[in-house]
């Protein structure tokens, strides 16, 4: 492409139509959410990372927490030298998120001093806070469990009058919504407290590798860093353990493939001592380790395996067909590490000089020591705890929709956090006062305008990236967290007039060839849809997908880096992956043939 | 880099032995004996170290290093340089030869060239001495039994492919050479090629004393090239030294490196073994033996033109070879290599890299007294 044709930019927010007949649905999130004239000076990118899919109205409470906290984390907690936290917006359902970059060398100066004075003092006492925040995570897993029940009794019980309690069940709906709510923005701020530092230390080694060694894969230097035993594989070990243990008691034969979990249960429970014994051991599995989301956690579809077995129990025959043909169907951890010892020696061995060989030690030292938060924070925050949360504003929506507000549990994610407190207090009133509540004549017609809304913006492809492009893009936050680059824009500005539309380029994630047929899975439901050997083609990539990978061929998606747990898992199932492609699943149509190069990070659609 | 050596037929095929392998068979049995028996003019690759190179030169010197290190070198020996001091003795007799060119000043081109003509001549008429054409035949007779192998005869000077200093491709190399006569007449064409013009204007300009400058000759089969190539052991593009880069064609290497061929281009991690580039072009011709000695150039059958020139295997063998000689020598090399049509892989040559040898010695970074102070790299806006 010639320079004259390059775009300079992209669309800027103000020339970004709400669709037609959507414009109530859009008007319904936040006012702070709203795009406004100003926001065409600055730039914007769609963090289709971590939302890939329009979100509803309550679901955004996630994008609020996360960003609350995170700018928390980096503007005054630890004080990052350059940036501040993110801006957040919304449009057709869609995020996208802008970082506050700090340019002035004094400011820089400034916030430099204050953050070798809090960054380091956590880097120092790293192992200490972590056991600490280990501790905070659980206490606050385990008020969001012990949260009250939700009811509304016709009579107060009797004991609450004679104990002289003092308060009628109407106010603990309030008291268990705001708890529930607070609960989230805190884990929010728990789940920041490490990550940026976390990914520091791994970025500095990166970039250290990348100098020594400029042709080095971005899995390799991964592969040098990866802990290997976070909690968050720790679902799919316990499926393999399952698998095993479902050969050795006899019952292997009931987990078929395509039956319901609901029949395989009933048919376990028929076999007598051998079955029960399993469905003892899957019930030590579940607790805790089925609270694991079929997504990233930040969608209220997103279900988890402790809600629905399916996708465990789909995952038990194919581990069990392995084993079966002899294979050892479990994590080879001590083989795994040994690999990553060896290639660090590997790498170390090649460095020329010796105080480059210190400086390394120095650097992959402390990746080692700070890195496994990254890798296992998931599993409280963006699973278990964000689970727990999910189920108990279901819980409320089981409740209203009782009332008569909705017509299904569901949709009370189709309201704002707000507007669901707001229910809440009509509700809390009705039952005071004996009026019929006003919600039932006023949500369900919403809650339709806006599922049609949701189903229409799902139906429309976004920009990835809004307004102008910024000449260096020095946020480590951005740089960090999502991977963008002044490269990442360019390759997606010439992503417009790219030529040759058969092939699709990413970051090589998992090395490796492999052809098969694409198997376009744009959200979470259509999982079910994958064959054996196809290629998975999705908008990001899920580690909590992992069983899949035993049968597919390769995966590929539109975003992630080579750091993502899908990564990860990739190419310790010896699969190809592509990752962060931006387009591969506007561009690949179901059923096509494909080729992966993960090798390369290439994508060939072959017919 | 030169390429002054092609790769031909080698008859004899029963082997197809891996290249790190040790050779099986009669063959190499043969060879190996032959190893004992090496005399005052001759030393047989296996017998040789670079510190030999006073007396066999630079190119014998290196082979004789590989094969000593283990790495699968076409088999041969060196005629040392005592054979070519014994002829230049007797030539002396005859009237001067070094002390002629020792007159001489580099710029002198016509004095140098008059000097050269008269020089050549008298080299390449002169008998050998009598021993030393005995030892040359004895050792070609050892060497190819009943078999006519085609040999090359190349020269190796002592001067060459020295620290700092390279006369490579200054001196003839000869290739399809065939019997014990010819080969006789090429050790005498290649010691007369330390007179070409070029060869002493390089000496005279570089002011190395003559009585410095001595032949040694390598004689050795000739590799009939499947395929053929170039690699290095970093990357010629960024000087990452994790990468093996390597070139590669269908036929003798000759093609590759003299351009007519734009070969197939590969990027191997010698850590993990991941080709991350994997370029394959359109080879549209080869350089095959010639019928009468030499090479000739043929078209590529439309079939293989775009298929790679080296197997997923073989390029992981290279690689593994790659990193033998690297870690053989401690630093990062330049070798010419070829598979014959056996399968088998052989070097034909190694050198230092040395363009990128320099920036080695910066470090990227060094350690901090404080290792926390690394993380500024990224957060401290200093990138």
């Amino acid at each position: 492409m010639s320079a004259s044709v390059k775009p300079t930019g992209f669309p800027l927010p103000s020339s970004l139509q709400v669709v037609p007949g959507t414009e109530r649905a859009q008007a319904a999130y936040p006012y702070y959410m709203q795009f406004t004239k100003e926001d065409d000076e600055r730039f914007w990118f769609y963090n289709s990372m971590h939302f890939p899919e329009p979100m509803s109205p309550f679901d955004v409470t996630t994008a609020e927490a996360a960003y609350c906290a995170l700018g928390a984390a980096n503007t005054r907690v630890h004080c990052l030298p350059t940036t501040l936290g993110i801006d957040y917006r919304i449009i057709n359902g869609r995020i996208y998120i802008g970082g506050n970059a700090v340019t002035d060398a004094a400011e820089i100066a400034r916030r430099t001093k204050e953050f070798q004075q809090r960054a380091f003092y956590y880097y120092a006492n790293w192992e200490r806070l972590i056991a600490q925040w280990k501790d905070k995570m659980m206490a606050l897993i385990r008020e969001a469990q012990t949260l009250r029940k939700l009811a509304l009794p016709e009579f107060e019980p009797l004991e609450h009058v004679h104990a002289g309690r003092g308060i009628a069940s109407n106010h603990y709906l309030l008291d268990v919504y705001q708890k529930t709510l607070e609960g989230y923005f805190r884990m929010w701020h728990y789940h920041f407290e490490f990550l940026l530092l976390g990914y520091g230390a791994y970025m500095t080694f990166f970039d250290f590798c990348k100098k020594a060694f400029p042709e080095i894969s971005e899995q390799t230097v991964a592969r040098m860093v990866s802990g290997m035993q976070a909690e968050i594989f720790r679902p799919d070990d316990e499926l393999r353990k399952l698998a095993k243990r479902a050969i050795e008691l006899g019952v292997d034969g009931v987990l078929r493939e395509g039956a319901s979990p609901d029949d395989i249960i009933k048919a376990l429970e028929q076999l007598g001592e051998p079955g029960r014994t399993w469905l003892q051991e899957l019930a030590v599995s579940r607790d805790p380790w089925f609270n694991i989301n079929v997504g990233d956690g930040f969608y209220h579809y997103h279900r988890s395996w402790n809600d629905d077995l399916s996708l465990p129990f789909s995952a038990l025959p194919g581990y069990i067909a392995n084993a079966k043909a002899g294979e050892c169907i479990e994590r080879p951890i001590e083989k795994l590490m040994a690999e990553r010892k060896q290639l660090i020696e590997d790498y170390r061995e090649l460095l020329n000089i010796d105080e480059e060989r210190a400086a390394y030690d120095q650097m992959i030292a402390l990746a080692h020591r700070v890195f496994p938060y990254v890798e296992g924070h998931k599993f409280y925050c963006e699973h278990w705890y964000t689970n727990l949360f999910f189920n108990k504003i279901r819980e409320f929506g089981a409740l209203l929709a009782e009332h008569g507000f909705f017509q299904d549990t569901e949709d009370v994610f189709q309201l704002t956090h707000y507007e669901i407190e707001a229910a809440i207090i009509d509700l809390m009133t009705a039952w005071s006062n004996g009026s019929p509540p006003r919600g039932p004549a006023r949500w369900p017609a919403i809650v339709q305008e806006r599922k049609a809304a949701i189903k229409e913006w799902a139906e429309h492809e976004t920009p990835p990236a809004l307004g102008p492009v910024p000449e260096v893009i020095d946020d480590p936050a951005i740089v960090l967290l999502w991977g963008i680059t002044r490269e990442r824009l360019d390759a997606w500005l010439a992503a417009g007039g790219q030529a040759d539309a058969s092939e699709i380029r990413g970051f090589a994630a998992s090395s490796g060839v492999a052809e098969g047929v694409a198997r376009v899975v744009k959200s979470v439901e259509q999982i079910d849809r994958l064959r054996h050997g196809d290629i998975l083609v999705c908008r990001v990539t899920n580690p909590t997908w992992a069983p899949i990978f035993q049968k597919i061929a390769a995966a590929v998606s539109d975003i992630g880096g080579s750091m993502s747990h899908a990564a990860i898992v990739a190419r310790e199932y010896g699969l190809p992956a592509v990752v962060g492609t931006g387009t591969a699943t506007q561009k690949i149509k179901d059923g096509q043939r494909i080729r992966v190069d993960g090798g390369r990070g290439v994508v060939t659609i072959l017919q | 880099m030169t390429w002054d050596r092609s790769r031909g037929s080698s008859p004899n095929k029963e082997k197809a032995s891996h290249a790190l392998q040790e050779n099986a068979g009669t063959d190499s049995d043969r060879l190996n004996r032959l190893a004992m028996r090496s005399s005052e003019s001759i030393s047989w690759f296996a017998d040789i170290t670079l510190s030999d190179r006073p007396a066999v030169g630079g190119k014998g010197g290196s082979l004789g290093e590989l094969a000593h290190a283990g790495i699968a070198v076409p088999p041969g020996f060196v005629i040392r340089t005592t054979a070519f001091e014994r002829f230049i003795a007797a030539l002396e007799e005859d009237g001067p030869i070094r002390a002629g060119v020792a007159e001489l000043e580099g710029h002198d081109l016509n004095g140098i060239t008059a000097l050269s003509e008269n020089l050549r001549a008298r080299l390449e008429q002169a008998p050998l001495p009598d021993s030393v054409h005995m030892e040359i035949v004895g050792a070609h007779t050892d060497f190819c039994g009943e078999n006519n192998w085609p040999l090359a005869v190349r020269s190796s000077a002592t001067t060459e492919d020295a620290e700092g200093r390279s006369f490579a491709g200054l001196q003839d190399t000869f290739l399809w050479v065939m019997g014990a006569q010819a080969v006789l007449n090429r050790v005498r064409s290649c010691w007369a090629s330390l007179y070409s013009v070029p060869s002493i204007a390089y000496r005279r300009k570089h002011r190395i004393p003559e009585n410095t400058v001595a032949m040694a000759v390598v004689v050795q089969r000739m590799v009939d090239a499947r395929s053929a190539g170039v690699m290095f052991t970093r990357s010629p593009l960024t000087g990452d030294r994790s990468v093996v880069t390597l070139e590669a064609t269908w036929g003798l290497g000759s093609a590759l490196v003299s351009g007519e061929v734009t070969p197939d281009r590969f990027v191997i991690s010698k850590i993990t073994g991941e080709i991350s580039v994997r370029h394959i072009s359109d080879k549209h011709i080869q350089h095959v033996p010639g019928a009468g000695g030499g090479t000739r150039e043929v078209d590529t059958p439309e079939n293989l033109r775009r298929e790679s020139s080296v197997s997923d295997q073989e390029l992981a063998a290279l690689k593994d070879i790659a990193r033998k000689v690297e870690r053989h020598y401690g630093q990062p090399q330049d070798i010419e290599w070829a598979i014959d049509r056996s399968g088998e892989i052989l070097v034909l040559q190694s050198r230092p890299e040395t363009v990128w040898a320099a920036r080695d010695q910066t470090p990227v970074a060094k350690p901090t007294e404080n290792p926390l102070l690394h993380v500024m790299n990224i957060f401290g806006g200093r990138r």
